[in-house]
């Protein structure tokens, strides 16, 4: 190994226009064009997408799975969010 | 392609991590019978964690060493229609390579370590590739066999507890059925041909037939990860399922090419609907994985070869992009 090895970079991929970036994979390159680059060449051989993000690995933020529950707590006792929390009169209609 | 009783292969799971609780355990264990998916930074235990950096790499390794036996075909392919075909199955295999070394970096080892453990020896690949492409119909019988045992094992693996690994086997599957359609192309072309074309897709499915049965891995009872493998839902089939599963649909492809499977014993069942095979040379087996087979040391060879070439390439890369980016500091 001659040199130390390629910074990672995570794969978005929009499959087509109208649909949000999705998470491919990941894949490593020197830079930031090469990722692109590499990116297309390894996640879209079959037209599986029109646009392509890459971004470091290491700069990601991400929400800890060991404190899912605690972090996720405050949405859980707020059922009056959703639409069938609400007892619609018989009769009425379009609601 | 190709994993292969992968899971077969190294140590057997060591004993739990002695920090890992009882509790922990049953709670992981409890997700993995929910059918949950384990995600890349959730708690696993650690022998999860290791069968898995085992597995997937060495299924990353047998894709990259895999190109090799269908490299060697490359500037000899009969015409350009063929040769085009062969080079973006050959640059699928390296994707997939790519695909599954990505998922499994995600359990913490790295790039380099894995590459460094196949260069050195140390991680095994599938015994598959350790067998020459003889003719073009070795292409064909590639396609249609092994690609076609692959297939076996890895639609259950895109159902893998592990997150990673199963999306990274659904990409993966989506990409075989045109491997193992292209190889089976070849050889109905062949088996519609000359006398001596049809010979030559004859001694290849004999040649190739019983390494393919042996892609799945040693017989149910003696299997030794097997059980763990199957409690954690990495593993769905045992091998002898998968393995009777893929005769029971390969024999009829080759009926219709016109070809006899090299067994003697093999018989369809009427009762069961399945065909009984004849005794597999395990000891063949044994000795190709041991690194005794007709290629390990060529295809060990090449690939170390490759990547010393390669080396330069590497060094300019990150080179210029250090320029890049002091240049866009300064």
């Amino acid at each position: 190994m001659s040199s130390k090895e390629w910074p990672l970079y995570e794969v978005f991929i929009r499959s087509k226009s109208g649909l949000s970036h999705r998470h491919a994979g990941s894949i490593h390159a020197a830079d930031d064009q090469m990722a692109l680059d590499a990116a297309r060449d390894t996640y879209t051989r079959r037209n599986e997408g029109v646009s392509i993000w890459v971004v470091r690995s290491s700069e990601i933020v991400a929400s800890d799975p060991a404190e899912t529950a605690a972090f996720f707590e405050p949405a859980e006792d707020k059922i009056y969010r959703h639409p069938t929390f609400y007892d619609m009169p018989e009769g009425v209609e379009n609601l | 392609m190709y994993t292969q009783g992968l899971d077969q292969q190294g140590r057997p799971a060591a004993k739990p991590d002695a920090l890992e609780t009882a509790e922990q355990l049953a709670a992981f264990q409890q997700r993995v019978d929910a059918e949950e998916k384990i995600e890349a930074k959730d708690w696993m235990p650690e022998a999860y964690r290791r069968t898995l950096i085992r597995q997937m790499s060495q299924h990353a390794h047998s894709e990259i060493i895999g190109m090799q036996p269908e490299g060697n075909w490359l500037t000899r392919a009969p015409s350009l229609k063929r040769k085009a075909i062969l080079l973006a199955k050959i640059q699928d295999e390296a994707g997939h390579g790519l695909y599954l070394y990505s998922a499994a970096e995600t359990l913490g080892v790295s790039r380099d370590q894995m590459v460094a453990d196949l260069l050195s020896g140390k991680a095994k690949y599938s015994s598959i590739f350790n067998y020459p492409t003889l003719t073009w119909a070795d292409i064909g019988a590639i396609g249609w066999l092994v690609d076609g045992a692959a297939i076996m094992n890895q639609i259950p693996l895109c159902r893998c507890s592990y997150g990673p690994y199963a999306r990274a086997m659904v990409r993966i599957c989506k990409e075989e059925s045109f491997h193992q359609r292209q190889g089976y192309d070849i050889l109905v072309e062949l088996c519609n041909g000359t006398k001596e074309q049809k010979a030559m897709a004859q001694d290849a499915l004999d040649r190739w037939w019983w390494p393919s049965l042996m892609m799945f891995g040693p017989s149910d009872i003696n299997s030794k990860h097997s059980a763990q493998s199957m409690a954690w839902k990495i593993k769905r089939f045992s091998n002898d399922e998968l393995r009777q599963k893929f005769i029971d649909v390969t024999v009829p492809q080759a009926e219709f090419l016109g070809l006899r499977v090299p067994d003697d014993d093999l018989e369809h069942d009427a009762e069961t609907g399945h065909y009984r095979h004849g005794e597999i040379d395990w000891q063949e087996f044994i000795d190709v994985l041991a690194g005794n087979g007709p290629c390990n040391q060529q295809r060990m060879a090449k690939r170390r070869k490759a990547h010393d070439d390669g080396a330069w390439v590497r060094d300019a890369a990150s080179a210029y992009a250090a320029k890049q980016a002091a240049r866009h500091a300064a």
